[in-house]
């Protein structure tokens, strides 16, 4: 079979770039290694109880009908509707500091109260910093030029606490590149988090995941899962075809990546890249506690906590297997559902060292897991209640976990260093799409296939 | 297709790309985006469900034609006048 466009990768931006080609009547296949699609954001089954990997929240949120957000661009593109993505609302989360803490919710007023009220002689600029924001295209495409947020952010602002608290959640929820990010970057995670807030379905990820395959497949697309793709075949410099593991060889006019730039570059020629993009190395180890109980019920309400131990906040690949001077507390509980969720969670993320943990014996692998498991929790219970004789099971996830589900080399988050806004690569023909094209979060990584989608793919 | 059948169309297309929005007062004399919240992805969108849904194919040089429902009908009449009302 002959294909207008095959995707590599059923993640979030793959299957958003495979609805948007297949309303459009092209022909299209979605190529998944895996055996369930989401990639990055993707959920599983474990001890009869549903989890979500990735997704701690979707940020961007907006209230259902609202107009001219990411969100409800979104759900335009794809010919979706509000309650396809079932968000609610966050309750409130905080950013929590050595003797500061600031609360947000999705009400980004309340935020400015809260920098007002912790900062006063910071506020001026603060807003000063919140018109600059507003005022800069972060989606221009054609945008090359990287410019250091960190730099641009004290222009505004003069204490670095506060600094380090607006770069926190920020960079923890989106920046493959350590200590300070494109000022893009950072706009559209200020935007995404602090203006808009964040949301999730009640179901969690798999409900998004569930309606955009399921629309794809009404409208006709192919889906293929346990399909890797072990090469992209080019002739006379245009991506033509792409080979599976198994040797079966597709053909198609375009082909879309998601799988990281330097990861796809890796399949174009194995042995001769043309270009070596760097690949990231910024990766987190999470640990994922089933309670017997709602965490509100213990006294926490709190959606997302982003806390730092340190005097200064370090984002960066850490020396140790985890870096336990700071992470994010997550509950999936505390969102405004109509009813409680199955069973009570907390989620800890916390910066990790890729080698150690994709290098480790499997026998030995298990058991740092949870040695690490515990030592988080317990960096964690500064800014949550004790709820260790809550837990009724226990699951971990490490860089190793994530590079096995996304391909990614050193199970890096967020992808390379280095974005390609425009999706283009050195081949005619083949285009990224996901986290190495830089749209971020759930929201920015389908609004990436879109893009992508849009422009060179719909001719 | 007769003018109004092509309203018509276009008035569906737009339902499809913008459901938020409240169609029942639009004006057509009024460009698209004074009175509804359509950006330049909404508007490739137009172009791309008339080509979807009547063949037609509409030149980028032409785009302008389509900013008010008054001209996008004016604009398309002859276009589509031996094309049949889509199911």
């Amino acid at each position: 079979m002959h294909y207008d466009t095959v995707i590599i990768g059923a993640g979030m931006s793959g299957l958003s770039a495979g609805v948007r080609l297949a309303y459009f009547e092209k022909n299209v296949c979605i190529l998944e290694r895996h055996t369930t699609v989401g990639g990055l954001n993707s959920f599983y089954r474990l001890r009869k109880r549903n989890y979500d990997v990735g997704l701690h929240a979707v940020t961007n949120y907006a209230e259902p009908g609202s107009k001219g957000g990411p969100l409800s661009k979104l759900l335009r593109q794809l010919r979706m509707k509000w309650e396809d993505f079932d968000l609610r609302p966050q309750l409130h989360s905080s950013i929590a500091f050595p003797d500061c803490t600031l609360r947000f919710t999705n009400d980004f007023a309340y935020f400015l109260e809260q920098v007002a009220m912790a900062f006063p002689r910071q506020i001026d600029g603060f807003k000063r910093l919140v018109r600059t924001i507003a005022d800069h295209d972060a989606l221009n495409l054609d945008q090359r030029q990287t410019t250091s947020a960190r730099h641009v952010v004290s222009e505004h602002i003069s204490d670095p606490l506060l600094i380090d608290m607006l770069f926190c959640p920020l960079m923890f929820y989106g920046s493959a590149t350590p200590h300070d990010m494109d000022f893009s970057q950072f706009v559209i995670m200020f935007k995404s988090i602090f203006h808009e807030g964040f949301g999730r379905p009640f179901d969690g990820i798999r409900l998004i995941l569930k309606k955009l395959v399921r629309h794809f497949k009404a409208l006709g697309g192919h889906l293929k899962l346990r399909a890797g793709v072990s090469e992209i075949v080019q002739r006379n410099g245009k991506a033509n075809a792409v080979v599976l593991d198994d040797g079966t060889e597709i053909t198609a006019d375009n082909v879309l990546s998601s799988a990281g730039a330097a990861e796809t570059m890796r399949l174009v020629d194995p042995s001769r890249p043309m270009i070596k993009p760097k690949a990231g190395d910024i990766t987190f180890v999470e640990s994922i506690s089933v309670l017997d109980c709602e965490p509100a019920s213990l006294g926490h309400n709190e959606t997302i906590v982003f806390y730092n131990d340190a005097d200064s906040f370090h984002y960066e690949r850490p020396n140790e297997p985890v870096d336990l001077r700071s992470g994010i507390i997550c509950s999936p509980n505390n969102f405004d559902y109509s009813r409680p969720l199955e069973d009570g969670r907390m989620r800890i993320t916390a910066l990790a060292e890729p080698d150690y943990w994709i290098n480790l014996p499997e026998d030995e692998y298990q058991q740092r897991k949870m040695e690490w498991n515990d030592r988080i929790i317990e960096s964690a219970l500064k800014h949550v209640p004790d709820f260790r004789s809550h837990v009724v099971d226990t699951d971990v996830f490490s860089p190793r976990t994530i590079r096995r589900f996304t391909g990614h080399l050193n199970g890096c988050v967020y992808g390379a260093p280095e974005k390609f806004a425009d999706g283009q690569t050195p081949v005619r023909n083949l285009y990224l799409c996901g986290t190495d094209q830089g749209f971020l979060g759930i929201v920015g990584a389908m609004l990436s296939g879109i893009t992508i989608a849009n422009r060179y793919l719909l001719k | 297709m007769t003018g109004v059948e092509i309203r018509q169309a276009v008035l569906e297309i737009l339902e499809r790309i913008a459901p938020d929005e409240d169609l029942s007062n639009l004006d057509d004399a009024i460009a698209f985006r004074d009175q509804m919240e359509l950006d330049s992805m909404d508007f490739l969108d137009i172009v791309m469900e008339l080509r979807k849904g009547y063949r037609v194919q509409i030149p980028e040089e032409d785009y302008h034609n389509l900013n008010s429902m008054q001209s996008t009908v004016e604009y398309l009449t002859p276009k589509l006048k031996d094309v049949p009302v889509a199911g």
